[in-house]
C-alpha cells in the first residue's frame, strides 16, 4: 500500500536531522497558524500564490532562494566544523550522514539557491527593462516557479522522511546505481531535479521568448540593457542544456527502477557516457548562473559610475561568445579519466579561451568606472568585490584547465576553492548586488545602507578567510569530501576555514538584520520617485513598486540607456507629456494552475520515490486534469479601465516631474 | 516581418546615422505563442539527441544478446513509417480546415490522424511485447536498453500527442474555432510534425543502420 515507506524511514536514532526537522516543522506550522489566525490567507492566495504577475513571481523565486540559502548554509557550517574537528578522529558526524550533507549542500546551493535567485531577478526585472507588461507566458511562469518549489520541498523532506543521496551533487554512477545506493536517497535527488528542471525549462522558454518577441517599440537589439542580453544568453543555455540533464537523469532512473543498463557495470553499460552527458549540461550550467550576474554588474557599475557602459557592443559580443564556447569545454571536468593527451589538450585550450571574453568584460567594467562619478552604495560594493574575487577564481580555473595541473589538483580542496570562488564571488555576489539594487523597485523603499555595507564586508572577508585556506590545503594534497583525516599539515587550514565560515555567517546575519531594520524604517526609506539610484534603464521609469501593468504606455525607445535619455530630454523640454490619453489595459487573470500542478507534482514525486504506484497514477491524473481545466477556461484576461490607469499613473507622473525639475535645479 | 524600416529618430541615436531599423514593439500573440512552442520543440529535440547519442554509444554492447539485425522486422517498421508520414499529412489537412473554420474536414482530418497514430502505437507495442516475451527485454543488454528507451521515448511522445489531439477535438467541439483554440491547434500541429521528423531519425539510425549491421 505504501510502497517502501514505513516507520524505519524516520531517522529516530539520529538527533540532528530530527531536531532540525522538528524546528522547521514548528516554524512552518507557526507561520501557517499566524497567517490563518490573522486572516491573511485570502490575501496570500489571491495576491501571491495564484499571481501570474512576473514581479510577484520574481519575488517569490527570490524568497525561495533565500530560505534555501539558509538551509544550504547550515549544511556548510556543519561540514566546516566537521573538517575542523575530524583530525585523527571521527568528528561529530557519522560518515554516511556527512556524505548526505555534502550532497544536499551542493544540490541545494546550485538548484535551489543560485538558480531561483537569478531566475527570480530576471523575472522581476527583464520585462520592466524591455518596457513591456509581462513575460510571454504568464501562467506558465507561475507553473515554473511552483515546480521549482516542489523540488525544494522534496529535497528538504528527505531530511526527515528517508535519506538523501550520498553521491555528491552530480550522482555519478556506478555509486548512484541501485547496487551501491539501494536506499531512496538518489531517488529523492533525481526526482526533485527532474521536477524542478521542468520548471527551469519553462522559465527559460518564457524568458527567451520575452526577450526576442516582446520588446517595446524602438527597443532594437543594440539598445537592450546589458542585463537583458545576459538573460537572453543564459536562457538560451537553459533551453539547450536542461533537456540534457532531464535525459541523463531519466536514464539513471530507468537503470534504478527498471533494471536498464545505461550506466551499470554489467551488460555493457557505459559510465563515461554519464560523465559526458552530465557535464555537457553541467558546464553550461555554471554559465547559466554567472551570465545573469555579469549582466547585473554591468547595470550596477554603469549606474553608480554615472556613465554609459563602456564598450557596450564588445560586451554583447563577449556574452554571446561565452554562450557558445561554454558548450564546447565540458570535457575539462574529466581530464583524468583517460581520454588521452590529444583530446585533453584540445579541451584544455578551448577552456582557456573562455577567459578571453570574460577578460573583455572585466576591462569594460573598469573602463566604465574610469573617469566616472562613482558612488559606493551597497550594490556597487558587491560589484567591486566581485571583480576582485572573480579574477582569482577565473585564474585558478585557467590553471585547472591545464591538463597536467589538473592531474595534480583534480578532486582536491583546490578544486573546491576554485568553484566556490567563482560561484560565491560571481553568482552570489551578483545576486546580492541585484537584490540591493532592485529591492526599492520591488517594494518601494530602500534597504538600510549601513547594515548592507557591514554585510558586504563580513561576507567579503569571510569568503577569503574560508577559501584561501582551501586552496592551500588542496596544494598540500587534501582531497575533497573527506569525513576525517590524519595529516597534521591540513589541520590548521581547516581551522582557519572554519573561522572564515563564522565570519561569513555574521555577514548573513547582517543581511537578515538589514532587511528587518529596513522594513521597520520603511517610511523613512520610502522612495517615491521610482528612481532611487538615478538609473539609466526603463525599469526606473515607472513607479516603485510598479503597478500590475508596469507602464501606463508602452515606452518608445530612442537609444541606449532609454530612461537616461528620456530624463535628459524631459529636462530640456522641462515637461513630460501633459495630458496623456489613457487607454484600457488587458492583463492576464490570476490562476491557481501553477500551485495546483505543483501540488500534484509533489504527490507524484513523493510517490515515485517511495514506489507507491497508485499514488503516482493519482498525481499524474491530477496534473493532467489541471491542465485541461486551465485550457478550458473562457476568460483569461481582465481589463483595467482607462480611468483607473490614469489615476494610478498620475501620482507617478507628478513625482517624476518633481524629480526632473529638482535634478534640473541641482545641475 | 516584425521589422519595418524607417528613417525616424536617427539623430537621437549616436550609433546610427541615416537609416535605422526600428523595432515596432511586441509581436502579436499568435507569433509569440508559436515562437515559444518552437523553442520548446527545439529543447525536446535536444533531449531526443541524448537518447540518440546513448543509442550510438551502446548499440554495439549486446552483452551476448541479440543484435539489431536479428530482431528488427522491416515490414512492421515500414508500416509504422507510412502511418506516421500519412498522419502528418492528415494533420496538415486538419490545420488548414481549422484555419478556414470547416468543422467537417477538421474532425475528419483529426480522426484519421488519431487512427494512424493509434495503429503506429499498436504495432510498436506489439513489437516491444514480442521482444520481452522472447527474453529480449530492455534489461537484457545495454544495446536493448538504448533501443527500448529511444524508440519508447518517441512512442511516449506519440501517446501524449494522441491525448492532446483528443483534447483538441473536444475543445473545438465545445468552444468552436476561438482564437486561443486555434493557437493551440497550431502548437499541436507543430508537435505532431516534429514527432515525424524524430521518427525519420529513429527509422534511419536504429532500423536502417541496425539491419545493415
Ligand atoms: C575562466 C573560466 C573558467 C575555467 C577555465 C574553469 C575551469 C574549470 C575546470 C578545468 C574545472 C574542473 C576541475 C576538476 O574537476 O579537476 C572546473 C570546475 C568547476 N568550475 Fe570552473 N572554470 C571557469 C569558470 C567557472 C565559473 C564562472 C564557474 C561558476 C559560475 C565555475 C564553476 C565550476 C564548478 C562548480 C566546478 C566543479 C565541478 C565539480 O567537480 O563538482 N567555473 N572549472
Ligand atoms: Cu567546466
Amino acid at each position: 500500500m505504501l510502497g517502501k515507506l514505513d516507520w524505519s524511514a524516520i531517522p529516530f536514532d539520529q538527533p540532528i536531522p530530527l531536531i532540525a526537522g522538528a524546528i522547521v516543522l514548528v516554524a512552518i506550522l507557526g507561520v501557517l497558524t499566524w497567517v490563518v489566525v490573522k486572516g491573511h490567507l485570502p490575501y496570500l492566495w489571491s495576491e501571491w500564490i495564484t499571481s501570474v504577475d512576473h514581479k510577484r513571481i520574481g519575488v517569490m523565486y527570490i524568497l525561495l532562494a533565500s530560505v534555501m540559502l539558509l538551509r544550504g548554509g547550515s549544511d556548510a557550517i556543519m561540514m566546516r566544523i566537521q573538517q575542523a574537528v575530524a583530525y585523527q578522529s571521527q568528528g561529530y558526524l557519522p560518515p554516511e550522514h556527512y556524505n548526505q550533507i555534502f550532497s544536499a549542500h551542493g544540490t541545494i546551493m546550485i538548484f535551489f539557491v543560485a538558480m531561483p535567485f537569478v531566475i527570480g531577478l530576471m523575472n522581476l526585472v527583464v520585462p520592466l527593462q524591455l518596457g513591456v507588461r509581462d513575460v510571454a507566458f504568464p501562467t506558465l511562469n507561475s507553473v515554473g516557479f511552483w515546480l521549482t518549489a516542489t523540488g525544494a520541498l522534496l529535497v528538504n523532506l528527505s531530511l526527515v522522511v528517508g535519506e538523501f543521496a550520498r553521491t555528491g551533487w552530480l550522482a555519478f554512477p556506478p555509486l548512484s546505481e541501485l547496487s551501491y545506493s539501494p536506499g531512496v536517497g538518489v531517488d529523492y535527488y533525481a526526482w526533485s531535479l527532474q521536477i524542478s528542471g521542468v520548471g527551469t525549462l519553462v522559465a527559460g522558454i518564457n524568458l527567451v521568448t520575452t526577450v526576442l518577441k516582446l520588446r517595446t517599440k524602438g527597443m532594437n537589439y543594440l539598445r537592450m540593457p546589458m542585463f537583458c542580453w545576459t538573460t537572453l544568453a543564459s536562457n538560451l543555455l537553459i533551453v539547450a542544456a536542461f533537456p540534457i540533464l532531464t535525459a541523463t537523469l531519466a536514464m539513471l532512473l530507468l537503470d534504478r527502477y527498471l533494471g536498464f543498463h545505461f550506466f551499470t557495470n554489467e551488460a555493457g553499460g557505459n559510465i563515461m557516457m554519464f560523465m559526458n552527458l552530465i557535464w555537457a549540461w553541467g558546464h553550461p550550467e555554471v554559465y547559466i548562473l554567472v551570465l545573469p550576474a555579469f549582466g547585473i554588474f554591468s547595470e550596477v557599475v554603469s549606474t553608480f559610475s554615472g556613465k554609459a557602459l563602456f564598450g557596450y557592443r564588445s560586451m554583447v559580443l563577449a556574452t554571446m561568445a561565452i554562450c557558445v564556447i561554454s558548450f564546447m569545454v565540458w570535457l575539462h571536468h574529466f581530464f583524468t579519466m583517460g581520454a588521452g593527451p590529444d583530446v585533453n589538450a584540445i579541451f584544455g585550450i578551448a577552456s582557456m579561451i573562455i577567459a578571453v571574453p570574460t577578460g573583455v568584460k572585466i576591462y569594460n567594467w573598469l573602463f566604465t568606472m574610469y573617469g566616472g562619478r562613482i558612488r559606493f552604495a551597497t550594490p556597487m560594493l558587491w560589484a567591486v568585490g566581485f571583480m576582485v574575487t572573480f579574477i582569482v577564481g577565473g585564474l585558478t580555473g585557467v590553471l585547472l584547465a591545464v591538463p597536467p595541473a589538473d592531474f595534480m589538483l583534480h578532486n582536491s580542496m583546490f578544486l573546491v576553492a576554485h568553484f566556490h570562488n567563482v560561484i560565491i564571488g560571481g553568482v552570489l555576489f551578483g545576486a546580492f548586488a541585484g537584490f540591493e539594487y532592485w529591492f526599492p523597485k520591488a517594494f518601494g523603499f530602500r534597504l538600510d545602507e549601513r547594515w548592507g555595507k557591514l554585510a558586504f564586508w563580513f561576507t567579503f572577508l569571510g569568503f577569503f578567510i574560508t577559501f584561501v585556506p582551501l586552496y592551500i590545503a588542496g596544494m598540500l594534497g587534501m582531497t575533497r569530501r573527506m569525513q576525517h583525516y590524519d595529516v597534521a599539515a591540513w589541520r590548521p587550514w581547516m581551522i582557519v576555514a572554519a573561522i572564515g565560515m563564522a565570519v561569513l555567517t555574521i555577514g548573513v546575519i547582517c543581511q537578515i538584520v538589514q532587511i528587518v531594520v529596513s522594513i521597520r524604517n520603511r517610511e523613512a526609506l520610502r522612495d517615491r520617485t521610482g528612481d532611487p539610484w538615478d538609473g539609466r534603464s526603463l525599469e526606473w521609469a515607472t513607479s516603485s513598486p510598479p503597478p500590475v501593468f508596469n507602464f501606463a504606455f508602452n515606452p518608445d525607445v530612442r537609444g541606449e540607456d532609454a530612461y537616461w535619455d528620456m530624463k535628459a530630454r524631459a529636462q530640456q523640454q522641462s515637461l513630460e507629456r501633459d495630458r496623456p490619453d489613457y487607454q484600457d489595459i488587458e492583463m492576464p487573470r490570476n490562476s491557481p494552475t501553477g500551485f495546483v500542478c505543483a501540488f500534484f507534482a509533489t504527490i507524484m514525486g513523493f510517490a515515485l520515490i517511495w514506489h507507491i504506484w497508485w499514488m503516482v497514477i493519482l498525481g499524474g491524473l491530477g496534473a493532467w486534469a489541471t491542465f485541461v481545466v486551465f485550457a478550458w477556461r473562457d476568460h483569461d484576461e481582465y481589463v483595467i479601465p482607462a480611468e483607473e490607469v490614469a489615476s494610478i499613473d498620475r501620482v507617478n507622473i507628478e513625482e517624476r516631474r518633481n524629480l526632473v525639475s529638482m535634478a534640473g535645479a541641482a545641475r | 516581418m516584425t521589422m519595418t524600416a524607417t528613417a525616424g529618430h536617427a539623430q537621437a541615436d549616436p550609433h546610427h546615422v541615416g537609416l535605422v531599423i526600428e523595432h515596432p514593439g511586441p509581436a502579436p500573440k499568435r507569433i509569440v505563442t508559436a515562437y515559444g512552442f518552437w523553442i520548446f520543440l527545439l529543447s525536446d529535440i535536444v533531449m531526443f539527441s541524448c537518447f540518440f547519442a546513448a543509442y550510438a554509444v551502446l548499440s554495439g554492447q549486446t552483452a551476448g544478446g541479440p543484435r539489431g539485425s536479428e530482431i528488427f522486422e522491416q515490414r512492421n517498421v515500414a508500416i509504422e513509417t507510412v502511418c506516421l508520414l500519412l498522419s502528418s499529412f492528415t494533420c496538415g489537412m486538419a490545420s488548414i480546415a481549422a484555419d478556414v473554420r470547416n468543422r467537417f474536414w477538421f474532425y475528419l482530418g483529426m480522426t484519421v490522424t488519431c487512427l494512424l497514430g493509434l495503429i503506429f502505437l499498436v504495432i510498436e507495442f506489439r513489437e516491444f511485447a514480442d521482444l520481452v516475451a522472447r527474453g529480449y527485454g530492455p534489461s537484457r543488454s545495454a544495446f536493448l536498453t538504448a533501443f527500448f528507451s529511444l524508440v519508447g521515448c518517441h512512442g511516449l511522445h506519440v501517446s501524449a500527442g494522441v491525448l492532446w489531439l483528443l483534447t483538441m477535438m473536444a475543445q473545438v467541439f465545445a468552444k468552436g474555432f476561438r482564437a486561443d483554440v486555434l493557437r493551440r491547434m497550431m502548437c499541436f500541429a507543430l508537435f505532431w510534425h516534429a514527432l515525424d521528423i524524430v521518427w525519420v531519425g529513429v527509422f534511419s539510425v536504429v532500423y536502417l543502420l541496425g539491419s545493415a549491421a
